[in-house]
């Protein structure tokens, strides 16, 4: 089990930044071809990474890259934890003291658009972490445990059956995590917007590239929660949770290019509301079931 | 050595322009011409840009802007001219508060005319300024690597 265990940790930490931006490579293009255009090639999202790594490096405070270097190591940690069968909620917090580090990283530039989209990430934070959590309650209900490995090695039917509802509200702040429109407030992936580019405005080159891979473990480590709510110990669910994946994944485009960005006032009170009604009804009818 | 060419992101100011040229430019971007399909990304933030794409003429208000943006990009980084105003003035050549073209500020590489330019002019001017923005990485890595064999 201990080894098992160790062999994901390790292949996530190896091939995470890979699936991560070939998603993204596949994102852009199905995006393009949503918007009629033929878009950029797959591997797109590499070829920025390197021309970003091969670039002049200008940083306003030298400190930025340290807070992002931090950012990107608790981020890859989390993704760790969470592929080695550790408990889920520990990995959920980790990954939000990741996100503090970036609120560090654009607040220390003292830039009035990174400082605000830093202001947003905040805002975004309390809109997606009740969800979060009452996933993680969720699947304790469910399960019995925290442990990520007993969740997922269990002899049962997968939890997606016991947890439909905790889905819903896990998917609809994905949208949030993943920045995708409605909910890009704090930085977008598409051009001009009213902060410029929100946290990432004083990130250039190798700043920005560490931003950019930190977000691909993220993406991954996210698809893995998803993957959480399927798996058991029968080796076709795996088959399950991916096809899954990458429904939820194209939801996520489809999501991302049809509908125009939110106000952050709004994104609040319309996440907590899905949370409440999805993930609070489902609670309470697990508990009283049980 | 990288070939960063393929990632070419385009920072785009608007100096004195009549907006025709802005327009073509952002005509670039909608899926007729589809610039992305290059790799083109239309940023607005200075640090993570490597083309500067100025429209219209240079005057007295803004002379200082853009020379603030040029020297806000990282290493390498190429400048376009679109339209006949960044050009040389254009029209507005001899008009009080104009001082001419880009290149009074700032070192251009690609100049591209027209009123307005076509967006196919502008997509070729990128592309021009791409190959230019690709040498002068080759350029940079080639003199440190001989730097570096002197120096051993």
């Amino acid at each position: 089990m201990i080894y098992k265990g160790i062999i994901f940790a390790i292949a996530y930490v190896l091939l995470a930044p890979f699936v991560g931006g070939f998603l993204e490579g596949v994102d852009r293009k199905i995006s393009a071809r949503m918007q009629r255009r033929v878009g950029p090639p797959v591997l797109q999202p590499f070829y920025d990474v390197r021309k970003l790594l091969n670039k002049q490096t200008i940083s306003v405070m030298t400190a930025q890259t340290f807070l992002l270097m931090t950012y990107m190591v608790l981020m890859i940690l989390t993704g760790f934890m969470f592929f080695y069968g550790t408990d889920i909620l520990m990995c959920f917090f980790v990954m939000s003291t990741g996100a503090t580090f970036l609120y560090f990283a654009s607040v220390v530039t003292s830039s009035p658009y990174s400082s605000i989209g830093a202001q947003r990430e905040l805002i975004q934070m309390m809109a997606y972490e009740p969800a979060v959590l009452l996933s993680c309650v969720g699947f304790y209900l469910a399960a019995g445990t925290f442990q990520v490995a007993e969740i997922a090695g269990g002899d049962h039917l997968s939890y997606f059956l016991q947890l439909p509802g905790f889905f819903v509200a896990f998917v609809f702040i994905l949208t949030i995590k993943m920045r995708k429109s409605p909910f890009d407030i704090s930085t977008s992936h598409h051009a001009h917007q009213e902060l410029i580019k929100g946290v990432t405005t004083e990130m250039g080159s190798k700043n920005l590239a560490i931003f950019q891979i930190t977000e691909w473990y993220e993406n991954v480590f996210l698809m893995g929660v998803v993957g959480l709510f399927f798996v058991n110990s029968n080796v076709y669910s795996v088959i399950v949770a991916i096809v899954a994946i990458l429904l939820v994944y194209f939801l996520e485009i489809l999501i991302d290019n049809s509908s125009a960005r939110m106000k952050w006032a709004d994104m609040l009170k319309l996440s907590w509301v899905v949370t409440l009604f999805s993930a609070g009804v489902n609670l309470i009818i697990l508990m009283v079931i049980r | 050595m990288a070939k960063i060419k393929k990632s070419p992101w385009v920072l785009h100011y608007d100096g004195s322009s009549c907006n025709g040229c802005d327009i073509e430019v952002l005509a670039c971007l909608t899926p007729v011409y589809d610039a992305e399909r290059l790799g083109i990304i239309n940023t607005g933030d200075p640090m993570q840009a490597d083309i500067f794409l100025i429209t219209g003429g240079i005057n007295s208000q803004n002379a200082a802007t853009v020379k603030q943006l040029y020297d806000q990009m990282p290493r390498p980084k190429v400048v376009v001219a679109v339209g006949v105003c960044a050009c040389t003035g254009g029209v507005f050549k001899d008009c009080y508060n104009i001082q001419g073209g880009v290149d009074t500020v700032i070192p251009v590489d690609v100049y591209v005319p027209g009123c307005a330019a076509r967006p196919q002019a502008i997509i070729d001017g990128i592309a021009q300024g791409i190959e230019i923005f690709q040498k002068r990485w080759d350029e940079h890595h080639e003199l440190k690597k001989n730097k570096g064999e002197v120096s051993k």
